[in-house]
């Protein structure tokens, strides 16, 4: 029984896959990409892997759907009136596509070896962590350059979308909830929802040291919420030159950067924790992540700047 | 006793499937949006919670109860509200 579901997962996975590469309206195809996120969400869970299957719900369908919808909607404008690209460019890129897919089938289906499972090692040593969710313990503890990295990257994304703002609105806000009239239905949501959302959120954050969840989980949700509460007018988004912004924004990567510097002088090195405090110093760290992970998505999903600043 | 449970339970989740479908059948049948919500919307509300009603008794407990009837009333709120959200947009 469980074998006739997993097939049926995998083939609708296959075939939604396929129609995606073939819808040939973009914002088509974002909305069936959203799909595909939803049913991986459900692969990942039938493969015990509940961290990654809430990861891939809420970031890759969630907040990336969100994205490319903005840009499939920016996209509009100049799509269509475009001529189709020649024959030969066709080609070129449908065979490249198939080169790369091979490849990638090869590595899959033909490994060399199978490479030696770090798995029992890690869980043999998570009590010293104090934690035990294995999935916290490889991001905050065996991996935590890997994680500080992520979150710096997402900062530099946040960036790379601001300078796509013209120089008349560089400072100011992006033009979000404009136009919602104050007794829509999309305000009643956004006066709901937060509430429900924002402990939700902080449960998973909380949460994530022991069972499934974690700083990036609660933080996609506090992204949400914020963004549902900019969407409705409720609150306007705020200037990007705003300091308590981005004290928002840097603050969980400054914590972890502060405290992996502190490794050196209470602990092994960097990035190290002593093992009396690693518990309470990983979850000080998740939670000021959180709030900053909650920012930043929120400000990338919200667009470039667009309104002119006030003085 | 667990006899008279299991029993509750498949015809609930049954019943519940017997709206899934019916709601399906409905988005592919129907000729516009309105009509098409409309059914959507039986499979999501009343379809959801007898699925919920029937798994009710292997939740081992009122906290996982608690989180299983959470589960249905924010999608009874959420999908009222995003049905018409989309009927607005399409009028």
């Amino acid at each position: 029984m469980a074998l006739v579901f997993d097939i049926g997962i995998v083939s609708l996975l296959i075939a939604i896959g396929a129609w995606m590469i073939m819808a040939r309206d973009t914002l088509v195809a974002v909305i069936i990409f959203v799909v595909y996120g939803l049913l991986m969400s459900i692969a990942w869970v039938r493969l015990s892997a509940v961290d990654v299957a809430l990861t891939e719900a809420a970031i890759g369908s969630g907040i990336t759907g969100m994205l490319l919808l903005s840009a499939a909607a920016r996209l509009r404008q100049t799509e269509g009136a475009g001529a189709r690209p020649s024959f030969p460019v066709c080609i070129a890129a449908g065979s490249l596509c198939a080169l790369i897919s091979a490849g990638l089938a090869g590595v899959v289906l033909l490994p060399a070896d199978v490479a030696p499972t770090l798995a029992p090692l890690a869980v043999a040593n998570l009590s010293d962590t104090g934690l035990e969710n294995p999935v916290a313990g490889v991001l905050f503890a065996y991996r935590a350059l890997d994680t500080l990295l992520e979150k710096v990257v997402l900062l530099l994304a946040l960036l790379g979308v601001w300078s796509l703002g013209s120089d008349r609105a560089w400072g100011g806000a992006p033009a979000l909830g404009a136009y919602v009239p104050p007794n829509d239905i999309l305000v009643f949501f956004a006066q709901v929802l937060p509430p429900i959302g924002i402990v939700f959120a902080a449960y998973m954050t909380w949460t994530g040291a022991s069972h499934p969840g974690g700083a990036f989980q609660g933080g996609t949700v506090l992204a949400v919420m914020w963004l549902l509460v900019m969407m409705a007018g409720v609150a306007r988004a705020p200037p990007i030159s705003s300091t308590k912004v981005r004290w928002l924004l840097v603050a969980g990567p400054a914590l972890f950067l502060a405290v992996g510097f502190l490794g050196f002088v209470i602990a092994a090195g960097f990035l190290a924790y002593p093992v009396d405090y690693a518990k309470a110093l990983i979850v000080l760290i998740e939670v000021a992540l959180a709030l900053s992970i909650g920012v930043t998505l929120a400000l990338l999903a919200a667009g470039p700047p667009e309104r002119t600043p006030q003085p | 006793m667990s006899s008279l449970l299991h029993a509750f339970t498949i015809l609930a989740v049954s019943a519940g499937v017997v709206f899934f479908i019916a709601g399906t059948v409905g988005l592919v049948r129907f000729p516009d949006v309105p009509t098409r919500l409309h059914a959507l919307t039986k499979a999501d509300n009343v379809g959801l919670g007898l699925v919920v009603l029937g798994l009710l008794p292997y939740t081992g407990g009122l906290l996982g109860a608690s989180k299983l009837v959470s589960v249905w009333l924010l999608t009874l709120l959420s999908g009222a509200i995003v049905t018409q959200l989309i009927a607005r947009a399409v009028r």
